[in-house]
């Protein structure tokens, strides 16, 4: 997932250093209360661990591995702007030290590792957690849906990034499907292994998970039903429209990148002067089948959250 | 502990590209790289030089080519993507040796390949010339937020510690004769990354009040700037100034 030099073009990456210089800093004045002096050692010691973790590969399907992004984990355990800014500080020294990553396309590579997915993971978990009484289960259901969709939305603003100002010559459709599909498995395995971490974590120091600091209150205030069913509707509509404007539509990103003028430069142009070949034949072109699809999508992910909890309660002695 | 002992990534000298300061050289790399960036694709003599120049760089700081070539590997996952690009790209397609290739998707994968690997070479160059406190000290002298350059110092210096602990972790349970291999035992491996998270976070509190107790305020001493010398900024400016003109002559030649 780290982009190296030259896969996007020059204007869109200087676009994207300025966004997340903007995240990153937005997250370092939030977080510098939490900062402080006492905090930094710390942070660094769990940027360490971050860094390892993502060394750590894991088999998705035979011949496929992903490694864990580690976003939606960290913003559970720390609380989203200390997140932001650990993740960031992995992303950056991955760059300069170790050449993953390029230096040019650090901007991207921070929005999408280091701020959307940890953002998005949070508040993922914060509504998946909603509706329910503050308990172990539902810390540990809403983290696996947080992680899981985490990873997916990392590979779509990819996409995102790809069709605004990426190298081009590939038919759009195809990039994010081999993305989303491919993203989904590695975010179902991210899931598993953020659960099993917030779970080791709660039984040994549960005042160790920002996510669970309301956890000693069992059974607290929860938010008002309506509230939840608002929220979880306008974040499915957006969901949904996203995927099927994508999906179906890549000349919408088209459209999108030469409004705002990145088709323009030298490599954008290639896009631009490959006419994108007609979506609108094959079988995926029916617009409603796409809707189904993508409801489908999230409730699997919802129902994967919700079998794992099964599982886990089945399995634990209480 | 103190930082400043060789990591694996560095290559010991005392050449000239080893003795520029720290900030130059992130500056250098930075400007290098957003020139080779937007060097026009189809220039390929253009790449030609910039590889020249890096070779040049390489040589004059005594990198061998074969540690440049191994540590390059971390390109392999995105150079895969960029084999694909031909064979899936679109039209218009010619024929080589039997095989339909897309032209469109050909020049986006030489855009990967060439841009990519000159960026790569570039960043082992840094690394491999400069300690890492160097660079931390260089990202301080560039105005990077203080808390981040901070966060990182603890990074790099716990990173082996870290390691090590999951090593050690992997050993224990190997000698309890479990090694987890497929999908469905990454429970196990999970579990052992929230140990790990615990340990790390309690190692973190653990040098916090070492370091009050030794005198920490706050911020960490730092010791006198050396004053930047116009030699260096010119060496240093070298490289990336190069790569500059080779862009700026082939967006007018090939632009």
């Amino acid at each position: 997932m780290h982009i190296p030099d030259g896969f996007i073009n020059g204007t869109t990456s200087l676009g994207a250093v300025v966004i997340a210089a903007g995240g990153v800093g937005g997250a370092l004045r939030r977080s510098a209360t939490r900062l402080k002096d006492r905090q930094i050692p710390l942070a660094g010691l769990v940027a360490a661990f971050v860094f390892v973790l993502q060394m750590l590969n894991f088999p998705v399907l035979p011949g496929m591995s992903g490694h864990l992004l580690g976003g939606a984990l960290a913003a559970i355990l720390m609380g989203p702007s200390v997140a932001v800014v650990v993740v960031s500080v992995v992303i950056i020294l991955q760059a300069m030290l170790f050449a993953d990553g390029g230096v040019s396309a650090l901007g991207l590579n921070l929005i999408n590792m280091a701020v959307v997915t940890t953002l998005s993971g949070w508040i993922m978990f914060r509504l998946v957690r909603a509706p329910f009484r503050p308990s172990r289960r539902a810390v540990l259901g809403a983290s696996f849906v947080a992680a899981t969709l985490s990873v997916v939305v990392s590979a779509v603003l990819f996409v995102v990034e790809y069709a605004i100002g990426g190298v081009g010559g590939v038919n759009l459709l195809n990039v994010l499907l081999l993305m989303a599909g491919s993203h989904l498995l590695i975010g179902i395995g991210e899931g598993f292994i953020t659960v099993a971490v917030v779970g080791a974590v709660l039984q040994a120091r549960p005042d160790l998970v920002f996510g669970a600091s309301d956890l000693a209150a069992e059974g607290g205030p929860r938010l008002p039903m309506k509230r939840f069913w608002i929220l979880a509707g306008v974040a499915g509509a957006v969901l949904v429209s996203l995927t099927v404007f994508a999906s179906s539509n890549p000349d919408g990103l088209q459209w999108v990148a030469e409004q705002t003028g990145f088709a323009q430069t030298a490599q954008g142009s290639l896009t631009a002067t490959s006419p994108l070949s007609n979506y609108g034949t094959s079988g995926l072109s029916d617009a409603a089948g796409r809707i189904v699809a993508a409801l489908v999508g999230i409730v699997v992910t919802f129902l994967l959250g919700w079998g794992t909890l099964a599982i886990l309660r089945r399995r634990s002695p209480a | 502990m103190s930082g400043g002992h060789a990591h694996a990534l560095h290559i010991h000298g005392h050449s000239v590209v080893h003795r520029l300061p720290g900030h130059l050289k992130v500056a250098a790399l930075v400007l290098f790289v957003a020139a080779v960036v937007a060097t026009p694709a189809r220039a390929v003599w253009a790449f030609g030089l910039d590889a020249a120049v890096l070779g040049l760089v390489a040589g004059l700081a005594g990198v061998p080519a074969r540690f440049i070539a191994r540590r390059m590997l971390v390109e392999v996952p995105f150079l895969a993507f960029a084999v694909l690009l031909p064979l899936v790209g679109e039209g218009p397609f010619f024929e080589f040796g039997g095989v339909r290739l897309s032209e469109a998707g050909l020049l986006a994968a030489w855009t990967i390949l060439a841009k990519g690997s000159c960026g790569v070479v570039a960043s082992i160059l840094l690394a491999a010339t400069t300690e890492i406190p160097d660079i931390l000290a260089g990202l301080n002298r560039l105005r990077v937020p203080k808390a981040i350059v901070a966060i990182a110092g603890f990074m790099v210096r716990y990173l082996e510690v870290i390691s090590g602990e999951v090593a050690r972790m992997r050993v224990a349970m190997a000698a309890r004769g479990y090694e987890p291999k497929s999908f469905w035992q990454v429970r196990a491996l999970a579990t052992s990354a929230g140990a790990l998270f615990i340990r790390s976070y309690e190692r973190g509190e653990r040098v916090y009040m070492a370091m009050v107790s030794r005198g920490y305020a706050g911020t960490m001493p730092t010791f006198g700037e050396t004053p930047t010398m116009t030699t260096d900024v010119v060496r240093a400016l070298t490289l990336p100034g190069l790569a500059i003109i080779t862009a700026a002559v082939a967006l007018v030649v090939s632009g």
